[in-house]
């Protein structure tokens, strides 16, 4: 007996400390509720109205106050077809009518942060809003929604899409994160009262915004995924210059920032932080443009755009630029990973993709000399963001001095940044950006547009909006790819309407204790932070 | 025809240079710090004249291939992010620099030395609700006011100097205003007006001149705080913008992302600032000692 003793003893204390081991490992992978996630946003925000903005500065602080109809699958982000349903019933309809329908269960459960029912009633007015928008509406996706004939609500829980023709677009549409549900109270009271105001139905409920310094919000314990969400509240806090957002990951005054740092940002955080610092990388729905105002001359002539883009060096800005901002991929108007995306062969056969340099630089100056617009000078209206916005501005100004022009940058900060590109339309050529949240290539190019509202090229083109309505009305995907083929050459090569730079590359380092949220293909996706918990372990 | 002859008084000549070159090292002897601060200042100024003559390579065009070089015999003071030579981009950066502290310093003097001159000469309730006016504008410190100038009137190198200059009125008419008030008392002035001439022409040609003084102090500092103005503007991307050269930028691109990796890139141009600050306040407070009659025997 006493030999067996501490044998005995060793194997129970060996078989304790695996329980603990295997039960430690497990509660570390099991959310655990509780904290404050802060987060630092690059951006301000122009309005709280989701359904005219487009940039990430109102995505990331106000987006966890809202809810979706549906929404890209938050454990699985990367898919471009994996939706699921957010104030919908079950999983997300299939289509009837040959296409034609779509109906939607809404759920009964779901409270506004006032109290009030969230109802069909709600959804209806939300997407009225956004598809047909009242004259002097601004709806930046309006045009993404170019197959809808009609929206109803037959009753307090259903909601009826009615398509003009079947399209595989309309789904991925739906589920664009920017289509926040509105209480149809408020939009009768007053429809723009969503710009100055904040109330939805999200995990989380707007408790401040000190303009310039934080947005904050607190836990909404009658959200309608239950046990959700897990952290008590967050507070977005707005840091304009890249080096704050780094030195306050760096210091632990933020867990974490959403949009995405450079390469060299990622390096330096890695070295100081070691595994305290947990990366994510992934490609990027995102690029951004140069976009010339046709209403001023010389740019209303097509021969002054072409020299624009042939003036550009891509492949070697790819090269470069990828070591030293958020960008790196060359493309045309498709994302690049997708089918219908343009391969090098077909890239290189449009205007400012060739790869001899010398030769598109001598026929930007031909075609500059035959408008008479030889020495071509004029300002470039950039946005003070530093990246990838300055850099890229930087870049391009050099590219058209190479190629004989003369340029200057007025840069300006986010909100008159939108002023002069929506009112005061007062820009020679802007920078812009085409940033989309679901992959929905059909969808997406619509931005080149000349009638799409977050066009500000200001033109008309028939024949492109032609080729569009083909596309949208296509069901083959081998016609889709010709289509889109002859609406990429028309729009950024042979009218040369926009420019396209180079598609970003998003890299998010964060703090390691930061668990739940996985990387998208865009800044916008997965932002309700409902998912999100933070590991006290590791803290 | 007979050429007319020419004389030269060489010896005279000579003894002019000597005394005056005997004075300016009396002076350098005297006024070691203002001597070093001068010869700052004429650097720069030679630097900014010069830049086209004396920099190696182009101050805009970016070359990749070369970006981010450490300081090296082709590039003694690095590369920046878009393969720009540094050096090239400081030697040019000065002629931004004296360009927007220049005028700013010369608008912004002589409109106070204006406005000083003329609330003194005046008086009364003119002088009491022009210095109401100039209280409120020198309540906000110099950056405030002019981050607040440029957020109105948005960015670039004419309203950056619109904002820098702003400030400055206020802050010399006070100096001015005092100076002048006592010389308002003095007799002559009492005669040019016994002599019916127009105001404008007491305060511009009796009073003013008696308060320049001052006013070459204040230009001079101000100088110094207008080059600090518009790189702390540039480096809030306020200022000027990209690709201009000017200092408060490349600090602005070079120190938030590569501060630890290349180093180079934001500390010559932060030297450069410091430099051109340091040498235009020693000058300035020179030019002080030598004007002000309280301390020149001191």
């Amino acid at each position: 007996m006493r030999r067996f003793g501490p044998k005995l003893a060793t194997a129970v204390l060996v078989g304790c400390a695996l329980a603990l081991g295997i039960a430690g490992q497990a509660s570390a992978d099991m959310p655990q509720r509780g904290g404050i996630l802060n987060f630092v946003v690059g951006s301000k925000i122009p309005s709280y109205d989701l359904h005219k903005e487009t940039t990430f500065g109102v995505i990331h602080p106000i987006s966890p106050f809202y809810s979706l109809l549906i929404r890209v699958n938050p454990d699985n982000p990367q898919s471009a077809t994996d939706f699921v349903c957010d104030v919908c019933e079950g999983s997300v309809p299939a289509p009837t009518n040959g296409g034609k329908t779509y109906t939607f269960k809404i759920r009964k459960d779901i409270k506004f942060h006032d109290g009030t029912p969230l109802s069909s009633a709600d959804v209806k007015a939300t997407f009225d809003k956004i598809i047909f928008p009242p004259e002097g509406v601004p709806s930046a996706r309006k045009a993404f929604f170019k197959m809808v004939k009609s929206v109803e609500a037959p009753d307090d829980s259903t909601v009826v899409f009615n398509l003009d023709f079947p399209s595989g677009a309309f789904i991925p549409a739906l589920a664009t994160p920017f289509n926040i549900i509105m209480s149809k109270a408020k939009l009768d009271q007053d429809i723009g009262w969503y710009a100055k105001n904040v109330m939805g139905s999200g995990p989380f409920v707007f408790v401040e915004h000190q303009p310039g310094s934080f947005v904050s919000g607190k836990r909404y314990d009658n959200y309608h995924h239950k046990g959700q969400p897990y952290l008590d509240g967050y507070k977005a806090i707005a840091a304009p210059k890249m080096a704050v957002r780094l030195q306050a990951i760096r210091g632990d005054r933020a867990a974490i920032e959403f949009r995405g740092f450079p390469p060299k940002a990622r390096d330096d955080l890695v070295n100081a932080l070691g595994d305290k610092i947990t990366v994510q990388e992934s490609d990027w729905n995102c690029v951004l443009l140069s976009t010339p105002n046709q209403q001023r001359k010389p740019f209303d002539d097509a021969r002054v755009r072409q020299a624009l883009t042939l003036g550009v060096d891509r492949w070697g800005g790819s090269k470069y630029l990828s070591q030293i901002a958020i960008v790196k991929t060359v493309g045309g108007v498709v994302y690049p990973n997708h089918p219908l995306a343009a391969t090098k062969d077909e890239l290189t056969k449009l205007k400012g993709y060739g790869t001899d340099l010398e030769a598109s630089r001598a026929e930007a100056k031909k075609l500059l000399a035959e408008a008479g617009q030889s020495g071509l000078s004029f300002e470039l209206h950039n946005r003070g963001v530093d990246q990838p916005y300055k850099v890229v501005g930087t870049w391009l100004i050099d590219q058209w001095a190479k190629a004989g022009m003369k340029v200057k940058q007025r840069v300006q900060p986010t909100p008159p940044f939108y002023a002069t590109l929506r009112k005061k339309k007062d820009f020679d050529v802007s920078i812009d950006f085409n940033c989309q949240s679901v992959i929905n290539p059909i969808a997406d190019v619509t931005k080149f547009l000349g009638s799409a509202g977050n066009n500000y090229g200001q033109y008309e083109d028939a024949e492109l909006e032609k080729i569009y309505d083909k596309l949208l009305r296509s069901g083959d995907e081998a016609e889709q790819r010709a289509l889109m083929r002859q609406y990429e050459t028309r729009a950024i090569s042979d009218q040369a309407h926009i420019g396209v730079t180079l598609w970003w590359y998003k890299i998010n380092p964060h703090r390691s204790y930061v668990k739940g949220w996985k990387i998208a293909p865009s800044h916008y996706l997965n932002q309700q932070l409902d998912n999100i918990w933070l590991d006290k372990s590791l803290m | 025809m007979a050429t007319p002859e020419v004389y030269i008084d060489s010896e005279g000549l000579a003894e002019d240079q000597r005394s005056l070159l005997g004075k300016l090292a009396g002076l350098c002897r005297r006024q070691p710090l203002g001597a070093a601060g001068a010869l700052v200042v004429i650097a720069m100024i030679v630097m900014a004249v010069f830049a086209n003559l004396i920099s190696p390579y182009d101050p805009e065009l970016a070359a990749f291939e070369n970006m981010l070089q450490a300081p090296n015999a082709d590039y003694w003071f690095g590369t920046d992010q878009f393969g720009r030579d540094i050096l090239t981009r400081l030697i040019y950066g000065a002629r931004t620099a004296l360009f927007v502290g220049f005028t700013c310093a010369f608008i912004g003097a002589t409109g106070g030395l204006v406005l000083g001159v003329a609330s003194a000469y005046f008086g009364g309730r003119f002088d009491l609700i022009l210095q109401r006016i100039m209280d409120v504008f020198m309540a906000f410190p110099l950056i405030i006011l002019a981050l607040a100038v440029v957020a109105t009137l948005g960015t670039g190198i004419q309203n950056v100097i619109i904002a820098i200059t702003i400030p400055f009125i206020p802050q010399c008419a006070r100096v001015v205003r005092s100076s002048a008030l006592s010389i308002r008392e003095i007799p002559y002035v009492d005669a040019a007006r016994a002599c019916g001439f127009s105001d404008l022409r007491i305060i511009l040609r009796h009073m003013a001149p008696n308060v320049m003084a001052p006013y070459l102090i204040m230009l001079t500092t101000f100088v110094g705080q207008a080059i600090l103005l518009e790189a702390s503007l540039s480096y809030l991307g306020l200022g000027v913008q990209e690709p201009t050269p000017a200092w408060g930028l490349m600090l602005q691109g070079g120190a938030e992302e590569y501060a630890e990796s290349a180093p180079w890139v934001p500390i010559f141009p932060g030297i450069a600032i410091s430099l051109a600050v340091f040498g235009f306040n020693l000058f300035g407070d020179a030019l002080r000692d030598l004007l002000d009659p309280k301390l020149r025997n001191r």
